[in-house]
């Protein structure tokens, strides 16, 4: 076995879980841990999606000062690292590109991402992102595992690397006498050809990072939903003592 | 002060007769004393009710009514204005628990044969304003105009057209060839303006029709038969201030539940918000899976248990018609199932927790195993009034006690 | 049903204690229903402040710029049309800008700005919210033979000098609001706020 093919191996054992197919040709999803309390996680999201997907993808609905408030970003670093040029900061996080432009040259206007994380649920946008790979008929040269024949350039790919799918050998479980992986070949699985500008876990760092901001994105006041919950149940809570009691008292008029 | 208050309520009462009205609803109705966890879900209809009217009106002043700007000025709500977020979680929460209220409330009235005689006309006053909720409900759904909205319009609109001249009714009620901004529009005004009035005027007659015959309890006991030296009956307790305390109660739990959807779970885990409506409507492309919100499941279900598009709607449409000749179908000698035989009482449990599987198979995707399980679950939902006509031939009621039992 | 041996003192005081904490539960819930209706994001930023470049504004001329939906004017002022203001005081209301809540501290001077020679207004009209027209212009007007220049409400005829104040006989009773401005840089000013933000 050579050298390059041994890293491949290695490559291979890191990554093919996340993307292996299921029997009935459902996919599995990868499961995103969101963490909406990362306010660093959800910064180095929002400037992910600015670099990367801001391009062709607006987030229409957001306003670009409540994402600097929620995300603790001073206004003079937001407008200068991640506001576009002609923007104000109270304004609408829209994009120049137009539709019918963007429908020609990708078959689909790029959706707008604003509410993607409530369409598709964080756990799919994770995989998604995660799961390009090399596909020759293809107008991109590119096709996705969870959204077959998808109309959007892998747009990561420099930094993940070449994601080809392919007969591979799978993790498919310990040895208990030695503590080894067992190794298994499976037919269309995903494994890195070659490494990107980032290694494995830099990437999958990115992408959790990207789907968290977009998690956010999908429905900002999620903190701040939970943390009025609380209060009111705690009311509500002290209320029922009272009416309990209030109740009890009147009903012991009735034989 | 109190000679102040007196006077003016008696210059009132001698214009409009306020206190008159007061005890006759409140403080002199007598409500039999031993109403029990089924009897909260009356004030918990109306508390939702209000709920609905309030917030309604105030999603109103943000909402946008037109195809082109409905979507955005939903999340423009939700992010721009402040708290809009909080008032339209509570209306679309408020609609799901405003089901679960009135769907217990039936169940009580089921339970314990509250719909018999005397009180046809009070079940058939309930049904209409649960006809009209699921008008209001539908409607409202289709103004957030996601994929969802338009798709389930699309559907629900396309059942009218096995009716005859179906095409050009249902080009009538959507007022395009198609689902579009002019069936939001007129579907907006229903919902904020029409329907609500119809409900309110609805729950008026219902209840008055309820304080003319007085309520029903769990033993089904007319309490206005046995009555003390004052013409009180024995069984009674005023309605203010023993019940108004009692469902306050009810009230703070029903609260807390509904809070803790509302706070937590505000997408119902897609039963509620479904994840698909958060896409804007796109005519073009239909989401893989079209489910109808939950509280429509059971109907949905028997439409689809059909494998015939009119027999399905006439099916759908008996499933609901059926309830209202409720009061004629029980010729049990008895109200409550305290006192039905034992075959009544399996088969009204069993319809309870078959008309929540329906309701769980109408938001499910239809496939071969579970529409097999729509269509025995179907059988079993109309059986079920085939079995109150035939149930006192074949089954010996318990007497029936003078008085009600337990309570305090 | 009897009410023998109820403890009366008991009863009114959870009566009391369940309304208190009710009210205390309602005026919360009415909270989110006043603040809705206070200006939304929306609102804000189309509120939000306004840049405005005044290098192209020449001596005597004025331009118009727009915040919060209002028109602000911009207009410079002519050394000439500077002297004059000084000797206007007794054909004006208020001559010393007595009402404080028309002009901000820094533009509560003789010429109602913060430089002498650019004077910013909100074109809004303190009788009744016409945009008064600008006649800068010293020669007799049809409403007024000895105009000065200024501005003019063609709406009810009301008469403001160069600094916007009011001119007596006119039916408005205060001077033309100055709204808080700042000069980020030389020729840039910024409508909406009365100094950069920290």
């Amino acid at each position: 076995m050579t050298l390059g093919m041994k890293k491949i191996f290695a490559l291979i054992a890191a990554c093919v879980p996340a993307v292996a197919l299921a029997a009935g040709g459902n996919v599995h999803l990868e499961e995103h841990r969101t963490d909406l309390h990362d306010t660093a996680s959800l910064q180095r999201g929002a400037q992910a999606f600015v670099n990367y997907c801001m391009g062709c993808h607006s987030l229409e609905h957001a306003r670009y000062n409540r994402v600097a408030k929620d995300l603790d970003i001073p206004e003079e670093l937001m407008m200068d690292n991640l506001v576009f040029a002609d923007k104000k900061f109270g304004e609408l996080m829209t994009i120049g590109m137009d539709k019918a432009d963007s429908k020609r040259w990708f078959g689909a206007a790029p959706p707008d991402l604003t509410l993607v994380a409530r369409v598709r649920r964080p756990d799919w946008v994770y995989t998604y992102l995660l799961s390009f790979y090399e596909d020759s008929t293809r107008p991109w040269g590119v096709n996705n595992v969870v959204f077959k024949d998808v109309g959007m350039p892998n747009v990561l790919g420099h930094l993940q690397g070449r994601q080809v799918k392919g007969t591979a050998p799978v993790a498919v479980g310990f040895d208990t006498l030695t503590g080894q992986e067992i190794l298994e070949e499976h037919d269309d699985v995903l494994y890195l050809a070659e490494e990107g500008t980032l290694n494995e876990e830099e990437f999958e760092k990115l992408v959790f990072d990207l789907v968290n901001f977009l998690t956010y994105m999908a429905e900002p006041m999620a903190l701040e939903r939970q943390s009025l919950g609380w209060k009111v149940l705690l009311y509500l809570t002290i209320l029922l003592v009272l009416v309990y009691l209030l109740n009890k008292e009147f009903w012991r008029d009735i034989k | 002060m109190n000679n102040l208050f007196a006077s003016i309520m008696g210059w009132v009462d001698s214009r409009l007769p306020v206190t008159e009205a007061y005890e006759k609803h409140m403080s002199k109705y007598y409500a039999p004393k031993n109403f029990n966890f089924w009897y909260f879900f009356g004030v918990l209809s109306m508390v939702m009710l209000v709920n609905q009217i309030l917030t309604g009106v105030w999603l109103t002043m943000q909402f946008t009514p037109s195809a082109e700007a409905a979507f955005a000025s939903v999340e423009y709500i939700m992010r721009d204005v402040e708290w809009g977020w909080l008032i339209r979680y509570m209306h679309s929460t408020g609609a799901t628990f405003f089901f679960i209220a009135v769907y217990l409330h039936m169940m009580r009235a089921i339970l314990y044969g509250s719909y018999q005689k005397p009180r046809e006309l009070i079940w058939i006053f309930g049904m209409l304003i649960y006809l009209a909720l699921m008008a209001e409900a539908f409607m409202g759904y289709v103004l957030p105009w996601g994929q969802m909205s338009y798709w389930g319009a699309q559907v629900i609109i396309s059942l009218f057209s096995v009716m005859p001249y179906g095409d050009v009714l249902t080009e009538w009620i959507r007022g395009d060839f198609l689902i579009s901004g002019a069936t939001l529009n007129r579907f907006f005004a229903l919902h904020v303006v029409a329907v609500p009035l119809v409900i309110l005027g609805l729950v008026v007659v219902h209840l008055l029709a309820l304080h003319e015959v007085g309520s029903n309890n769990p033993d089904g006991v007319d309490i206005k038969k046995l009555k003390d030296e004052n013409g009180k009956p024995l069984d009674g307790v005023p309605f203010h201030p023993y019940y108004t305390v009692h469902d306050l109660v009810g009230i703070v739990v029903f609260l807390m539940v509904f809070c803790t959807v509302l706070f937590f779970f505000p997408e119902g885990n897609g039963f509620m918000l479904e994840y698909a409506n958060f896409e804007p409507a796109n005519g073009l492309k239909t989401p893989a899976h079209i489910a109808p919100v939950w509280y429509f499941g059971a109907f949905y279900a028997i439409l689809r248990a059909v494998p015939d598009k009119l027999f399905g709607v006439i099916a759908m449409g008996a499933a609901i018609a059926v309830l209202f000749v409720l009061p004629w179908l029980d010729r049990s000698p008895v109200r409550s199932w305290r006192y039905k035989g034992w075959a009544s009482k399996l088969y009204i449990v069993i319809f309870g927790f078959n008309f929540v599987l329906l309701t769980w198979l109408g938001t499910q995707p239809a496939t071969v195993t579970l529409t097999k399980v729509a269509q025995v679950a179907s059988v079993i939902y109309f059986g079920f009034f085939a079995f109150l006509l035939i149930a006192p031939k074949i089954e010996k009621t318990k007497p029936v006690p003078e008085r009600v039992t337990g309570g305090h | 049903m009897s009410q023998d041996g109820v403890n009366k003192g008991r009863r009114t005081l959870l009566i009391g204690a369940t309304a208190g904490v009710g009210a205390v539960g309602a005026v919360s819930l009415a909270v989110p229903f006043v603040g809705s209706w206070m200006p939304s994001e929306k609102a804000k930023a189309a509120g939000a402040p306004a840049k405005v470049d005044v290098s192209k504004v020449e001596a005597g001329a004025m331009l118009t710029a727009e915040w919060r939906g209002k028109p602000v004017y911009v207009a410079r002022r002519t050394e000439e049309s500077l002297a004059t203001l000084s000797t206007l005081a007794g054909r004006l209301k208020d001559p010393e800008n007595t009402k404080k809540e028309q002009q901000p501290e820094y533009a509560d001077n003789e010429y109602r700005s913060r430089k002498p020679e650019l004077i910013v207004l909100l074109g809004v009209c303190t009788h009744l919210g016409c945009a008064p027209k600008y006649f800068p212009e010293v020669q007799p007007e049809q409403f007024d033979a000895n105009w000065q220049g200024g501005w003019f409400c063609p709406c009810h005829g009301s008469r403001f000098d160069l600094a916007g104040r009011v001119y007596t006989g006119s039916p408005a009773s205060d001077n033309l609001v100055v709204p808080p401005y700042y000069f980020e840089s030389d020729n840039v000013i910024v409508i909406g706020e009365d100094e950069v933000k920290a």
